[in-house]
C-alpha cells in the first residue's frame, strides 16, 4: 500500500514501517561504521607507524615492527636535525615565507586592478590568468631551467621563489578578485571623496576587509611551496640550499641504513604543514573547494 | 566622479604580468626547442625540424610511459572519483554526522603531507624483507603473494599507483563533501517520505546532483595522472627497467641524465597537448553548463 504524502500521521501503518526500517538501518549503520573504521586504519596507521618507529632503533624496527618502542629514542630526532634537516628546514621556511608574501601581494594588486577598473584588454588579462591554471610545470621545465641559468639565479633561493610565485599567481588572483568584487562600491566612493588614493583604498579598505581570503590563499601557497618537489630537485644543486622535499632525497641516500633517523626526518618534514592544516582547516578546505571549481 | 588615470589599472597588473612571463615564455620556448638537437654542454642548437617527434613516435619507452599514464588515469578515476564520492556520501549521511568531522580530518591528512614524505615512507612498507605489506600478507596466510613490490617489473607500476590512491582519495572526497552540502536537504526528506532507501537516494539524488563536481574531479584526476612525477620518481625511478616509467620521469631522464634537451622538449610538448586538451574540454563544458542555467 502506498502511504499518501500528507502531514497527517497514520499511526499503525507508519509504526510497523519504521520498525522495519530501523532494524534495517541498524545493520546498515554497522556495516558503514566498520567500513569507515577500516578505511581509518588504512589511512592513519601508516602515519602513526612513521611517528612511532621514528623513536626506535633500526634493529627494533626490523624485529618489532608493530610494537611500541622499548625505549623512546629522542636521539633520532637530534641526529636527523643535526645531519641536514635543520638546514633544509630553514631553506623551506625562507622559500615558503618569501613566496607566500610575494604571491599574495602581487595577486592582491592584480586582483584590485581587475575588479575595480574598466580598461581595454580586461577580458584578455582574465584569459591570461585563467590560462595559467592549465599549464603544468613539466612542460616548462627545460626552458625554465635555461632561463634560470641565464638570469644567473641557478642554485639560489630565487630559482625556486620566482617560478613558485609565477605558478601560484593565476589561482590566487582569481580567488582574491572574486572576493574583492563582493566589497560594496559605496565604501570605495566614500573613501575617494575623503581624498584617499586608489592605492590607499586598496591597503586601507580592501586588504583589511579581505582577511579570510588572504589567509586562504596564503595557506594554499604555503602548502604548495612547502611540498613542491620537481623544481626543488632541478633548480638547486647545492645541498646547503635545498628545501625539505629535495633534501629528503639526499638524506635518504646518506642514511640508507638508519631507518629510525630517516623516519624522524620525515616526521619533522611533515609536521609544520600538518599543524597548519589542523589549525586552519576551514581556510584550507575553502581554498581547495574554490580552487577546483573555477 | 573623479577622473582616473587610464594607466592605473595596468600599473596594478604589471607585477603579476612580469611573473606570468615565467609561465608563458617557457611554453613557446619549449615548442621551439623541440625542433632542435641540443644539450646543456653544447650550446649550439642544430635545427632538426620534426625529427625529434618522428623519433619519439618510434620510441618504445615513450609508448611504455604513455601506457602507464593511461593506466594511472583509469585506476585513479575508479578509486579517487568513485571512492571519493562514496566516502563523501557516507560522511555526509545524517547517521554519521556526529563523528564525521573527525573522520574527515584524518582522511584528508595524507593530502597535506608531501608526496616526498609519503613515497619515502612507502618504500619501508614495500621493503621485500621487513616491509609491513609482506608481513601482513604472511600473517593472513597469503605468503605466496609476498614479493618485492617495487622491484618486480610486473607490480612496480601498480605499487606506485596505489600510493597515489592512498594519498588522494581524501582530496576528491573533500570536494564532494562541499558539493553534497549544497544539495537541498528537502530532496532527501522527500525521498525518505517516499520510502526510498539509502542506495536509491545515493543513485537518484547524490550522484546526479553532484554531476558537475564529478566532471571537475575527473578532469583534475586525469590531469594529475598525465603529469604525475613525484611518486614514480621517488619510489622506483621508473624502474625496474622502464616498467614504471611515465611521461614526466622519461622527460626528466632524457633531459637531465641523458642531456638530450631537444628530445626531452618534444616529450614536454606531448604533455602540453594532452593537458591542454583536457583543459579545453573542461572550459567548454563549463561554458555550455552556464548557458543552460
Amino acid at each position: 500500500m502506498q502511504i499518501p504524502k500528507t502531514n497527517v500521521t497514520l499511526p499503525n501503518v507508519v509504526n510497523t514501517a519504521t520498525k522495519e526500517r530501523k532494524k534495517k538501518r541498524y545493520t546498515g549503520t554497522t556495516i558503514v561504521y566498520v567500513g569507515l573504521i577500516v578505511y581509518f586504519i588504512v589511512i592513519a596507521y601508516p602515519l602513526l607507524w612513521m611517528i612511532i618507529s621514528s623513536f626506535k632503533s633500526t634493529d627494533e624496527i626490523f624485529t618489532h615492527s608493530w610494537s611500541m618502542p622499548h625505549t623512546w629514542l629522542i636521539e633520532n630526532y637530534v641526529t636527523a636535525w643535526k645531519s641536514g634537516i635543520s638546514s633544509y628546514f630553514l631553506n623551506s621556511v625562507i622559500v615558503t615565507g618569501v613566496s607566500c608574501f610575494l604571491t599574495v601581494l602581487v595577486s592582491a594588486l592584480g586582483a584590485y586592478g581587475l575588479s575595480r577598473f574598466e580598461f581595454q584588454g580586461k577580458a584578455f588579462v582574465l584569459i591570461i590568468c585563467l590560462g595559467g591554471l592549465m599549464l603544468s610545470p613539466q612542460v616548462s621545465l627545460i626552458p625554465l631551467y635555461s632561463i634560470i641559468q641565464k638570469l644567473g639565479i641557478y642554485n639560489t633561493h630565487l630559482a625556486l621563489i620566482l617560478p613558485y610565485v609565477a605558478y601560484r599567481i593565476p589561482l590566487t588572483i582569481l580567488l582574491i578578485r572574486a572576493y574583492f568584487l563582493s566589497i560594496p562600491k559605496e565604501l570605495e566612493e566614500a573613501a575617494r571623496l575623503d581624498g584617499c588614493t586608489s592605492l590607499g583604498i586598496l591597503f586601507r579598505i580592501f586588504i583589511p576587509m579581505s582577511t579570510p581570503i588572504l589567509l586562504t590563499t596564503t595557506i594554499l601557497t604555503a602548502y604548495y611551496t612547502w611540498n613542491e618537489f620537481m623544481f626543488a630537485i632541478i633548480f638547486i644543486d647545492d645541498d646547503s640550499l635545498r628545501t625539505i622535499p629535495a633534501g629528503l632525497m639526499q638524506f635518504r641516500d646518506a642514511l640508507q641504513t638508519d631507518w629510525g633517523v630517516l623516519l624522524a626526518g620525515l616526521t619533522i618534514s611533515a609536521a609544520p604543514i600538518v599543524m597548519l592544516f589542523l589549525f586552519m582547516q576551514k581556510y584550507f578546505i575553502r581554498g581547495i573547494a574554490n580552487g577546483s571549481v573555477k | 566622479m573623479l577622473k582616473r588615470n587610464k594607466l592605473t589599472p595596468y600599473l596594478y597588473l604589471l607585477p603579476a604580468f612580469a611573473f606570468l612571463l615565467l609561465v608563458y615564455i617557457p611554453i613557446f620556448q619549449n615548442i621551439w626547442d623541440s625542433l632542435y638537437e641540443w644539450s646543456t654542454f653544447s650550446p649550439d642548437k642544430v635545427f632538426v625540424g620534426i625529427d625529434n617527434y618522428v623519433h619519439l613516435f618510434k620510441d618504445p619507452v615513450f609508448y611504455q610511459a604513455l601506457k602507464n599514464n593511461i593506466l594511472y588515469a583509469v585506476i585513479s578515476i575508479i578509486f579517487q572519483v568513485g571512492g571519493g564520492l562514496i566516502v563523501a556520501a557516507v560522511l555526509e549521511d545524517k547517521l554519521i554526522r556526529k563523528f564525521s568531522p573527525f573522520f574527515r580530518t584524518v582522511y584528508f591528512l595524507p593530502v597535506v603531507v608531501s608526496m616526498t614524505v609519503i613515497a619515502l615512507l612507502f618504500t619501508f612498507f614495500y621493503n621485500p624483507e621487513v616491509g609491513l605489506l609482506n608481513q601482513v600478507l604472511k600473517m593472513i596466510g597469503l605468503d605466496s603473494l609476498a614479493k618485492p613490490w617495487l622491484g618486480d617489473s610486473d607490480t612496480a607500476i601498480y605499487a606506485v599507483i596505489a600510493v597515489s590512491q592512498w594519498q588522494s582519495i581524501g582530496y576528491i572526497a573533500m570536494l564532494y563533501i562541499v558539493a553534497i552540502q549544497k544539495i537541498s536537504p528537502e530532496l532527501y526528506e522527500a525521498a525518505e517520505i517516499d520510502g526510498a532507501n539509502k542506495f536509491k537516494m545515493f543513485f537518484h539524488i547524490t550522484v546526479p546532483q553532484t554531476k558537475e563536481m564529478t566532471f571537475v574531479a575527473v578532469i583534475l584526476t586525469l590531469t594529475g595522472a598525465f603529469t604525475v612525477f613525484n611518486e614514480p620518481y621517488i619510489l622506483t625511478g621508473g624502474g625496474p627497467g622502464t616498467s614504471s616509467e611515465v611521461l614526466s620521469t622519461y622527460l626528466y631522464k632524457t633531459a637531465f641524465s641523458k642531456d638530450m634537451m631537444g628530445y626531452a622538449s618534444s616529450i614536454a610538448t606531448v604533455i602540453l597537448i594532452i593537458t591542454l586538451l583536457l583543459s579545453l574540454v573542461q572550459m567548454k563544458a563549463f561554458k555550455t553548463g552556464k548557458e543552460d542555467a
